[in-house]
């Protein structure tokens, strides 16, 4: 079942287009990896998901609901990028009025508080909190309640590599008993692991919107094989292979995914003159480079 | 109805960290006790216990203070969050605008009765301590009290209004010193200038009364003074439209709050993140 969908969404700005036809449709139980650069449209598409601000055309359906509608906000809930509190208030006052807005028992507040690793400090005003900190009030209050959608924005700024590790776990719950999941971030490498799908935006529109394997394969980027010869039969090797050498042993050859298993073979003939061989695929990185390049000027 | 006291407790509980509890309340009783202390001289002429004189001066004063109290507290509702960042995560909880206004209201409102009332309390407590029938002035207190709060109740809800409008604190605080002076200062003089042009012609008989009653603050005045027999020592102006009903100008006072609370909820409605 698809608990948000999106259908040639385009919405513009004082003649500025930000979003241009976007087609996107998240599944329950699906984390989805929204990439793109700055001002690509991301925090726009979200914001039209929230019904914060209404698409100029398409449609958008959040679990068979207008966005913005209470329905619709009952069941979704937002980590902004950079999220803000009242300074003056505690992280604990501050998640029970959540928690009370919600519908919710404020008495949850501190268990909330405790699975981001929040305990003690709960007690303490938020003006005084690292942005670490101030993130992780965030991630608490986007648990409240059994949310069927979250829409994340840069959920991991400000954290330090364990805590993302532990908010990728929760995250991993949460999809596991079926929430879907849309999130945007920088930190590709987190990315490549965490998700089932990557969308990439670029200027408005939406050119890519597939799992990574599947996009590595559509990229069809240059695969990197970097073949280490012993150091008396590098020339050998490198005339044999017709590769490029660099720093004394090492040769290296670029070819295509198809490519990949006869290259392979020539090499393993070459027996005993090489030493060791390593397989390059392509980044996230020179994937994500590859079709951010492609939208339409 | 749980969603709005959500939003009040952590408002009031706001106010009260940033000392604007503190502040509302100090600022009420010392002018209450300086009023007080002035109208210890002799009143002998009129006749009114003492009491009844201390409400005139105190409804002179609550015209002055209690819009000022009301939009100081108010400008930066909604402006404020848009500042900070708090306002967009708001929006996406199931929560509806006007709710989260009505609980801000709900706070500000709270906040202004304490003050409002420790500053009376003090100046009753003045006056009875120096005349023992001031007792007699008790109703027309507890009738200041609770006009004030519907004045208060006028001018958070037009500080609301200005706040989703203006987007930005700075402008949010002049528009409320603008709207702060014209109210309170600029529209009566308005009012005498025509009068005196007008020489006792139509305008004074006929628009004046009407314009008297559409200033949430002369109808303030004027119910508050008309029933009270210390009317003559303090009226000024309202002794040109002692012609006004009272019933009228509480009338004006009862739709004061609801239509500029009408209006600071299509506002905010209207206003994207």
């Amino acid at each position: 079942m698809q608990t948000l969908i999106l259908s040639q969404v385009t919405k513009t700005f004082d003649g500025a287009t930000a979003l241009s036809s976007v087609s996107l449709a998240v599944a329950a139980g699906e984390r989805v990896a929204l990439l793109g650069h700055n001002g690509a449209g991301k925090s726009t598409l979200m914001k039209i998901v929230l019904g914060l601000i209404s698409a100029d055309r398409g449609d958008v359906r959040v679990l068979d609901a207008e966005p913005g509608s209470h329905a619709a906000r009952a069941a979704t809930a937002y980590l902004p990028e950079n999220v803000a509190f009242h300074p003056a208030l505690t992280g604990l006052e501050q998640l029970r009025c959540y928690l009370r807005l919600r519908g919710e028992d404020p008495r949850g507040a501190e268990v909330l508080l405790e699975r981001v690793g929040l305990g003690e400090a709960g007690r303490r005003r938020i003006g005084t909190y690292s942005k670490g900190m101030r993130q992780r009030v965030g991630l608490a209050q986007a648990l409240i309640g059994r949310p069927r959608l979250l829409v994340l924005d840069e959920p991991t700024s400000g954290l330090d590599p364990v805590s993302r590790r532990e908010f990728y776990t929760i995250l991993d719950d949460l999809a596991g008993t079926g929430a879907a999941i849309l999130l945007s971030s920088h930190a590709l490498t987190e990315v490549e692991v965490r998700t089932d799908r990557i969308a990439i935006l670029s200027r408005g529109h939406l050119v890519a919107d597939d799992t990574l394997p599947n996009l590595r394969r559509v990229a069809a980027l240059p695969i990197h094989l970097q073949v280490s010869a012993r150091p008396e039969a590098a020339d050998e090797v490198a005339r044999r292979l017709s590769g490029e050498r660099h720093n004394g042993a090492r040769i290296d050859l670029v070819c295509g995914h198809d490519d990949k298993i006869a290259r392979l073979g020539q090499i393993a003939e070459l027996g005993a003159m090489v030493e060791d061989v390593h397989v390059v695929p392509p980044s996230l990185e020179d994937i994500y480079a590859h079709f951010s390049g492609r939208a339409p000027s | 109805m749980n969603r709005i006291a959500a939003i009040a407790g952590s408002e009031f509980r706001i106010a009260l960290r940033n000392r604007w509890v503190a502040i509302a309340v100090v600022l009420m009783a010392l002018f209450a006790l300086v009023l007080a202390a002035a109208g210890s001289a002799p009143t002998g002429q009129l006749g009114a216990d003492k009491l009844s004189v201390t409400v005139a001066s105190l409804t002179s004063l609550a015209i002055y203070l209690v819009p000022l109290m009301a939009l100081l507290m108010a400008f930066d509702a909604v402006a404020g969050e848009v500042e900070r960042g708090t306002l967009p995560l708001v929006l996406t909880y199931p929560v509806s605008r006007p709710e989260i206004l009505a609980g801000k209201f709900a706070a500000h409102l709270a906040t202004l009765a304490i003050a409002v009332g420790a500053g009376y309390a003090i100046a009753a407590a003045a006056a009875m301590w120096m005349d023992p029938r001031a007792a007699e002035g008790i109703p027309a207190l507890a009738r200041l009290f609770w006009t004030s709060l519907l004045l208060g109740a006028t001018f958070l809800g037009l500080a609301y209004w200005i706040s989703a409008a203006a987007r930005r604190p700075g402008a949010a605080a002049g528009l409320a010193i603008g709207l702060w002076l014209v109210f309170i200062v600029l529209y009566d003089l308005g009012l005498l200038a025509g009068v005196v042009a007008d020489g006792g012609g139509t305008f004074t008989t006929a628009v004046l009364p009407w314009m008297i009653l559409f200033n949430p603050a002369d109808a303030f005045r004027l119910y508050n003074l008309a029933a009270s027999e210390a009317t003559a020592a303090a009226a000024g102006i309202a002794g040109a439209a002692n012609t006004i009903p009272p019933m009228h100008a509480l009338a004006s006072l009862l739709l004061w709050p609801l239509v500029a609370f009408f209006m600071a909820t299509a506002t905010f409605r209207r206003m994207t993140p």
